[in-house]
């Protein structure tokens, strides 16, 4: 944030997203689905789920001066219109006419990198999972960035709990005590919506975007405030890098995600973020294996008992197998035994799933239904949860 | 008076004094007393200042600070006149704290001469009272737990707790069962100085959730958590939520069935004395706070006193001294049968904080221990229901239950409706005059706050704290921005807790805070 000049807001809204959900599509990816959709009758919601959002960031703002930059027509500018809010239009030339909702990907990542050129402080998007992907493709991790919830099923967890949180947000991201707002990242998911609307849902993790949240600002603390979430996850890798340190003779599986990567980055050791990389011996032997790659691995592993998969749930969702790391297939999770998964997670991660059990969808039914049980999950250095598994069709 | 504060809220604003710290009040030469000079007899003895060892002397004078009395006592007014005492408001949104009226009569008897100018290294024969007071003291504990022997000596609750994590140890390896016992269990509500000490300890700490409905221990969880490593169970009950659990026995039970042990957190027991006690739900250890739950003043109110109490078989382990009496009716310090190695704390405890709760214990006898429980549920479920009528409050967990001593609120609703949650219904109070605790980590319960309305607060009090409440929640719809900017009548406006977190920032000590700034904060 810029203290010498006017705050920048960004808006985006997908106009299209959410519209296939109350005609029974799952989403709205690609031409031929909007196509079906507007023949079904669906009306666009982002644009009034947008509103919800400005209207509390208005209330939050609380006259104070501000721009905001919208996407051109029903991307933005249309919305910020009923509130008579004067706008700067990102890249309206490139793109269809106000009235026309039907945009594509495209124009989303294009008026996204618009905005970022412009140097927005905070750009809100609404939409849904293929939204967040198209601003992760536009913008990478470094912008500042936050999803009004709009589209049909929401999987990534960039997205604020509701339009008004995140209008709230914004308005303290722009105008409040500087010294509550943090940053983190947040998982993008790539749900494959062919397979979803045939009833199996595909997911991987697609990305991380950065988002703001708000630190808890309190006077007259009784005991110091949570972890925070980077420390936590330090903590919880200098355990597991001692441990992995202690068994080189152990082949160690390690999955997508930046609790597994701090693993990694204890022991000094360069791995991927999204991918399923393998250690042994003290060094990454194979970074970002497909599932053939790890079966191919297990099978070279010369004692079958020594290998263990070391993964994380899905911050907010619970999902332990089925997103994000397909790569960890039936075969594989059976070759390698429900004894030799260890689970990592914050205290913190933990706590966003309100009580609900980490799950596992892994695309074997029976399998599912055979991890169920309860999990030491790590959860601090010398501290471990016990914390149920379901299957995610239950 | 111009409002009924029990419909809407009194006028109040906090004295703010631009006041420095007294270090920065020094006048140098400027003194409070002055001593008259040594007298020629005295004199004549010569300068005890030549027979102290040379190593022993100071190089410099320390730097304190140099001013008259009149200035000091008006230097300590004035920051007191920033407080919110504890005799001021209505303190019931400490949750947790169990603050309570602690009768005044007790403070005259703790700082009595008797009492105050006694020193710990007397001989027992010239402390007889006082040992007796600690003996009696320990009869009473014994009886409201049904343990055998407790140890007066940990100045807190968290020492008492690392009081126990020692006995617990020390069993462990006396036992020759270090190698196979290294585990303890504990639950998420818990108090954290439970499984911190476990780890000192060096314990694996494995945690239980709550079911999320009954908001109970995950009795599934809790079985698959204990094995035969399992040391210890270290748990409270009720839990911070308010919920008694009544499957406590049958946790105790399953522990001890693999040879562990069980520790009762006792520290919020104001909603079960006299009623439960340690011993039928199968504890071989508890401690109690005689600060909270037995009226000696809590945390800044006065030290603190924990006391922790263990069953027959773990006597052996206990801290020495304890005390005992002889056939002639002598008290005297006892260092046999307990534990001479394990010392938490020098000598024997509080003794300030034990003699008010004797105190009070004598005053109130076996059935206004009681009472003390029964009203405090009973004023607890008073505002507990008045409470869940505010639009935005809520309580988690077991809908329709009663609730004990406490609960835990929620004001995600309020949050979700206003953008004003917790930490702003807390900024905004301090403009009536009143508090309410918001770190109740870890945040299992979103946009927490806990309300524990003891014994003794009146129903015009509980009417007044829940008057203000509404006057907040109709604030944030009307508007968030009196919460916002809150508080607007208070001593100090924001605290910037970031440089509470940062080491290269902080400042805990006057000179920490002359090294990194040049005044107010001013970075160097």
């Amino acid at each position: 944030m810029n203290p010498q000049r006017t705050p920048r807001l960004g808006l985006i809204v997908n106009p299209i997203a959410g519209m296939g959900g109350r005609v029974g599509l799952k989403g709205t990816d690609g031409d031929e689905l909007l196509r079906l959709a507007v023949a079904r009758g669906a009306v666009p919601m982002a644009e009034s789920r947008a509103a919800l959002c400005l209207e509390a960031f208005l209330k939050g703002a609380e006259g104070r001066p501000f721009e905001l930059h919208v996407g051109p027509g029903a991307m933005g500018e249309r919305v910020a219109e009923r509130y008579g809010l004067g706008v700067v239009v990102a890249g309206r030339g490139a793109l269809p006419p106000p009235s026309s909702v039907r945009t594509t990907a495209e124009d989303t990542r294009r008026t996204a990198r618009n905005m970022a050129d412009t140097g927005v402080d905070l750009l809100l998007f609404a939409g849904g999972d293929g939204t967040a992907r198209d601003i992760c493709v536009a913008l990478g991790r470094d912008r500042l960035v936050l999803g009004i919830p709009a589209g049909v099923k929401i999987h990534s967890a960039v997205y604020a709990s509701s339009p008004a949180a995140a209008g709230f947000l914004a308005a303290a991201t722009l105008f409040g005590d500087t010294s509550v707002i943090r940053e983190k990242l947040a998982e993008v998911m790539d749900i494959d919506e062919n397979a979803y609307r045939s009833g199996v849902l595909r997911a991987k993790l697609f990305g991380y975007l950065r988002i703001p949240y708000e630190r808890r600002r309190v006077q007259g603390l009784k005991a110091g405030s949570g972890t925070p979430e980077a420390a936590a996850q330090a903590e919880i890798a200098a355990a597991v890098a001692e441990t992995i340190s202690a068994g080189p003779e152990t082949l160690w599986l390690i999955g997508a995600g930046t609790t597994t990567k701090a693993v990694t980055d204890a022991l000094g050791l360069s791995g991927t973020l999204l991918g399923v990389d393998a250690c042994l011996g003290g060094s990454l032997v194979a970074l970002d294996l497909s599932e053939r790659d790890i079966l191919a691995l297990i099978a070279q592993q010369s004692d079958p008992k020594k290998i263990k998969i070391l993964l994380t749930p899905i911050g907010g969702q619970g999902f332990l197998f089925g997103r994000g790391n397909q790569q960890f297939s039936p075969d594989v999770i059976r070759a390698v035994g429900r004894e030799n998964l260890m689970i990592l997670a914050t205290p913190d991660k933990l706590h966003t799933l309100r009580g609900a059990p980490l799950l596992a969808d892994t695309g074997d039914p029976s399998l599912d239904l055979e991890l169920e049980g309860y999990y030491r999950i790590v959860s601090s250095y010398g501290g471990f949860t016990v914390y149920p598994l379901a299957a995610a069709g239950q | 008076m111009k409002t009924n504060p029990k419909t809407e809220p009194r006028d109040f604003h906090q004295a703010k004094w631009d006041e420095p710290v007294i270090f920065e009040l020094s006048t140098p030469g400027e003194r409070g007393v002055l001593l008259p000079g040594t007298e020629p007899e005295i004199a004549a003895l010569g300068n005890p200042w030549e027979d102290l060892p040379k190593e022993l002397h100071r190089t410099s004078p320390p730097a304190l600070p140099e001013m008259s009395q009149m200035r000091v006592l008006k230097h300590y007014l004035r920051l007191s006149q920033e407080n919110l005492g504890a005799d001021l408001n209505i303190d019931i949104g400490q949750g947790t704290c169990t603050m309570k009226y602690s009768p005044k009569i007790n403070d005259q008897f703790a700082t009595s001469p008797k009492l105050a100018e006694l020193h710990p290294l007397q001989a027992p024969s010239t402390v007889q009272g006082t040992l007796e007071i600690l003996y009696e003291t320990e009869q009473f504990l014994k009886e409201i737990s049904g343990l055998d022997r407790f140890c007066l000596h940990p100045g807190g609750g968290s020492q008492a707790i690392l009081g126990i994590g020692s006995v617990i140890r020390n069993w462990v390896d006396a036992n020759g069962m270090a190698d196979r016992k290294d585990e303890i269990v504990t639950t998420i509500f818990s108090h954290p100085s439970n499984p911190a000490v476990a780890k000192i300890k060096g314990f694996k700490v494995i945690t239980i959730y709550p079911d999320p409905v009954t908001g109970r221990p995950d009795m599934k969880a809790f079985m698959a958590a204990v094995n035969e490593r399992t040391a210890a169970l270290l748990i409270t009950n009720p839990e911070d939520i308010g919920l008694y659990n009544p499957s406590i026995r049958e946790m105790t039970d399953l522990v001890h069935s693999v040879g562990g042990l069980c520790s009762y957190d006792q520290a919020n027991a104001n909603g079960v004395l006299g009623i439960a006690r340690a011993r039928e739900a199968g504890f071989d250890l508890c401690f109690f706070n005689l600060h909270k739950t037995f009226s000696s003043p809590h945390g800044c109110g006065g030290p603190g006193s924990g006391v922790l109490g263990v069953q027959k078989h773990l006597v052996p382990f206990l801290p020495a001294p304890v005390v005992d009496v002889d056939d002639q009716g002598n008290y005297f310090l006892q260092y046999e049968g307990v534990d001479r190695e394990n010392r938490i704390k020098d000598y024997y405890g509080v003794l300030p904080a034990i003699v008010r709760a004797y105190a009070w214990m004598l005053s109130l006898g076996d059935e206004g221990l009681r009472e003390v429980a029964r009203v405090s549920i009973l004023n607890n479920n008073y505002i507990f229901r008045k409470i869940l009528r505010i639009p935005g409050a809520d309580a988690p967990f077991a809908a329709g239950e009663h609730r004990m001593e406490q609960v835990r609120y929620s004001w995600q609703g309020l949050k979700d409706a206003t953008g004003c949650g917790v930490a702003d219904v807390q900024n905004r109070i301090f403009d009536f005059g009143m508090h309410i605790w918001t770190s109740h980590e870890p945040w299992i319960v979103p946009e927490p706050f806990t309300i524990e309305p003891t014994e003794s607060y009146s129903k015009d009090e509980l009417d007044e704290y829940v008057a203000v409440l509404e006057q907040i929640v109709r604030e944030a719809h009307e508007n968030p921005d009196i919460l916002k900017k809150a508080p607007h009548r208070s001593t100090i406006h924001h605290v910037d807790h970031d440089v509470l977190e940062d080491p290269k920032r902080w400042a805990i000590t006057w000179r920490a805070y002359n090294r990194k700034y040049r005044g107010y904060f001013e970075a160097r």
